[in-house]
């Protein structure tokens, strides 16, 4: 693995003396570590991304066998290779910015809309997709701050759209301001059930909520396989649930082709009720102090069982939110295939969020961006979306190890860890 | 893994979860009674006899009156729970329960089968083929988690075993060069995990989900860009045919389940034997469990904690690597994305069952093996039961038995712990 071969040969950080290079550049700015770190990883983590992009490419391969032959072209092919991969991602997540400029003007001039929406349409795309991404990391982030692992998001995410969905079809005749909220409220409520399941299981008996979550996610995707074959399917051959009532739409802030719904504010203004929660409430106290020390927790009084069962049950809520607004935002129906991983990739943003709500939307908004552009990078430099999935893992790997990312930039070792190395 | 206890007061844990698993047993006998409706004068047939390599091994056919049966084995469930509510089996209730749970399982057979017939040895013997890589991943587990190391990873290796395995054997046509490089490619991620955990000391459960996440990513990606365009890759020729054992094979019943199988099924066997006697008998083995127990006074006797863990967590990475393999070029004959299916936790599910034994755990992974192969054999049936809720069974069982409901499971000690030399 490539991500082996990055690790630090230098001295130990301890050892260093004096600020490094880019301390200096970075600090005397004003940037911590606590933000330099992550930048630092997803910078890595591109880095290497883009190594990978670069040997996949037949063509680049093609020029390395040539190496000795003509080394400047093997390496302008690899060059090449990377240049067009990521220029197509960004533009793939921003759009053109020519274009938009171009079209920004088109548009104050003769009030042409058309064409400015098409041209800001990815930028829109990647915050369409960064929605479920908040509001399911702000759920990873809740467990973890209570030390609970929940990998059970991806299944969260699909109850939660199978309910909302129901209700989002099912029930006729109410206005929308009931409606909508309805949907959106009997989602988080089947999917917290769902995350109370392992929770209690694991506050009560002890039962390992890693297993736990991702058993219950086999079972949500059963379950889904199930109700989309049978009881909730529409009419017609393929398996999907009826459309929902327009009453149920989240409205889109734009018009057509512009995706963007209400639903992201929505996210927004939940994390702000999260970071109200964890660090303005005696409950949210409660959560992060069973996190940090259950011994001491339970000697200060706490009823540490209720508190990691309902933890779990809101961090799932979330999750199935995620589910649920994504579901009445952009899809407005359930299919098999609902979520493209938005559960899995919710662990990644968590910890490079360092599981602070506002951490976590920006590392949302990164990772909206980067699938965003990921889809135009397959579609026109042939790169698999999947190369998004080793990002996240080696984005993962560097977060959660933070010595290597010292020891690769010479960084001085800090007496703050992050809160995920803590908790081991 | 930090399994805590929660609640301090033992003894009355203890009469009720008695009377818990009494109330369990009461509504297994009312469920099995409820299955008497319309058996009357039914006879369910268990087809003994197999056919192998075109040799008939005959057996009498199994014949069993339908109501009788689901009334005798009802009755005695009944009588059980009575008594287990009123006196306890004390020591013995943990093997009471799991007797009392399969006779449930082979009544609910005996049911889909009334009137009709079932191969009972081709399913044993699927149960087996099922349950190889779940028993190969739960070795896997005990290697790593006996020396204080969760590997939450194994999953991932598994896959990326699959994969690699796939794409070599294609390369060289030789299914033996996949097995080894697949094996190859479990151990590279094992160090990974190794260098993450230990000398990094990073947080176990962390590092394995990143694992997961990288080997997804790595998979999926190199299958889209190269082996998806050139099929040649993905086409390692015929899998590792069975190999019968002289003799024994041609023993109704027991000989096509466990002597006419694939050579990696007798390798699991031997490996089985050999975990026993290594982690019981020799001296590596004790050093291991010590470490795994209590590293500081390991350490304090001269051994070498981080040596035996890198060790222990690398052979555990080569086992699920050849796991992956048996999964893909041993029994498919070709690499699917996501193949895996959650193998690997079952794997660490059955491991807990067994108490981190290798028999206990072997047990484990069959009855997982057993709940993965009757989906296929009751369609046959038409139980009337979806195939959707069958798929689920294993992961259900697997979270009953991780809630300790057949009896409390005990960890090695350090388990998850990162180990620092010289602090406390």
């Amino acid at each position: 693995m490539s991500n082996t071969s990055a690790k630090p040969t230098q001295t130990k950080p301890q050892e260093v003396q004096g600020r490094s290079f880019w301390q200096r550049v970075f600090v005397r700015k004003g940037i911590s570590e606590g933000v330099l770190l992550p930048i630092l990883a997803v910078f890595t983590a591109l880095v290497i991304g883009g190594i990978i992009i670069a040997f996949s490419n037949l063509d680049t391969l093609a020029a390395w066998g040539n190496f000795f032959q003509n080394p400047l072209g093997a390496l302008s092919s690899t060059w090449a290779t990377i240049r067009d991969a990521y220029s197509a991602m960004f533009i793939g997540a921003f759009g053109n910015p020519v274009e938009i400029i171009k079209q920004l003007g088109i548009w104050l001039k003769t009030s042409e809309s058309k064409q400015l929406l098409t041209a800001i349409r990815p930028f829109s795309e990647s915050l369409v997709i960064s929605v479920p991404y908040i509001l399911a990391g702000l759920g990873v982030a809740i467990g973890f701050q209570c030390n609970l692992f929940n990998i059970g998001a991806e299944g969260q995410l699909y109850i939660g759209g199978l309910a909302t969905a129901l209700v989002g079809y099912g029930v006729h005749g109410l206005p929308w301001y009931i409606h909508a909220p309805l949907a959106l409220l009997v989602g988080a409520l089947a999917a917290g059930i769902w995350g109370f399941i392992p929770g209690i299981l694991k506050a009560r008996f002890g039962a390992h909520e890693v297993i736990n979550t991702i058993m219950m996610n086999y079972i949500a995707f059963r379950l889904t396989d199930y109700l989309l074959s049978g009881p909730m399917k529409s009419k017609g051959g393929i398996p999907v649930t009826p459309n929902v009532l327009p009453t149920a739409y989240l409205a889109t802030l734009f018009p057509s082709p512009v995706r963007l719904h209400w639903g992201f504010f929505l996210a927004l203004g939940l994390a702000v009720v999260v970071y109200w929660l964890l660090f303005k409430t005696t409950f949210g106290m409660e959560i992060r102090m069973v996190g940090a020390n259950l011994r001491a927790a339970r000697y200060a009084g706490i009823p540490v069982t209720r508190t990691m069962a309902i933890a779990m049950a809101i961090s799932a809520a979330l999750c199935g939110l995620a589910g649920s607004i994504h579901l009445l935002g952009v899809d407005h129906r359930m299919v098999r295939a609902f979520s493209p991983g938005y559960g899995f990739d919710a662990l990644a943003l968590a910890l490079l969020g360092n599981s602070h709500p506002m951490g976590v939307v920006l590392a949302s908004l990164l990772f909206g961006f980067l699938r965003g552009g990921a889809a135009r990078m397959q579609s026109v430099a042939g790169t698999p979306v999947e190369i998004i999935r080793i990002i996240q893992g080696l984005v993962i790997v560097f977060v959660a190890a933070p010595e290597i990312i010292r020891g690769l930039y010479h960084l001085r070792s800090s007496r703050h860890q992050t809160q995920a190395t803590k908790k081991a | 893994m930090s399994q805590t206890v929660l609640v301090n007061n033992n003894m009355e844990i203890k009469s009720r979860r008695n009377v818990n698993i009494g109330i369990f047993l009461m509504v297994e006998a009312v469920a099995i009674f409820l299955l008497l409706g319309g058996t009357r004068g039914m006879i369910s047939t268990f087809v003994l006899s197999s056919r192998r390599a075109g040799v008939d091994i005959a057996a009498p056919d199994l014949v069993i009156p339908t109501w009788v049966s689901i009334l005798i084995a009802g009755s005695l469930v009944g009588l059980v729970s009575i008594w287990q509510i009123v006196k306890g089996f004390k020591r013995r209730t943990n093997a009471v329960m799991i007797t009392m749970v399969s006779l449930g399982v082979g009544v609910f057979l005996i049911w889909a089968t009334r009137g009709k017939s079932l191969n009972l040895t081709g399913m044993l013997v699927s149960s087996v083929i099922q349950a190889t890589p779940i028993a190969l991943a739960s070795l896997s587990g005990i290697f790593s988690e006996r020396s204080g190391v969760v590997n939450i990873g194994i999953e991932g290796m598994m896959l990326m075993g699959a994969f690699i395995s796939v794409v070599f054997a294609s390369l060289t046509q030789n299914i033996y060069i996949g097995f080894l490089a697949g094996a190859l490619s479990g151990l590279i991620l094992g160090l990974l995990h190794a260098v993450l955990t230990i000398r990094y000391r990073m947080n176990q459960i962390i590092s394995g989900a990143g694992i997961i996440i990288l080997a997804l990513g790595l998979t999926s990606f190199l299958d889209r860009a190269f082996v998806t365009s050139n099929p040649a890759l993905n086409n390692p020729g015929p899998v590792l045919a069975s190999l019968p054992i002289p003799l024994l094979w041609r023993i109704p019943v027991i000989g096509p389940i466990l002597f006419n199988q694939s050579p990696v099924i007798y390798v699991l066997f031997f490996l089985i034997i050999f975990t026993h006697f290594f982690f019981y008998y020799t001296k590596w083995g004790l050093r291991i469990r010590s470490v795994g127990e209590n590293p500081k006074a390991a350490d304090t006797l001269g051994i070498n904690v981080y040596t035996l863990r890198y060790i222990s967590v690398l052979i555990s990475g080569t086992i699920a690597g050849f796991a992956g393999s048996y999964m893909s070029i041993g029994s498919v004959g070709l690499f699917n994305e996501g193949m895996s299916a959650g193998k690997g936790f079952l794997g660490m599910a059955a491991m807990i069952f067994g108490n981190w034994n290798p028999g206990g755990a072997f047990l484990g992974s069959v009855i997982f093996g057993f709940f993965d192969s009757w989906q296929d054999k009751l369609s046959i049936l038409k139980v009337g039961i979806p195939s959707e809720f069958l798929q689920m069974a294993p992961y259900i069982a697997t979270m009953i038995i991780l809630s300790g409901f057949i009896g409390r499971s005990r960890m090695p000690a350090a388990d998850g712990t990162p180990y620092k030399k010289g602090e406390a």
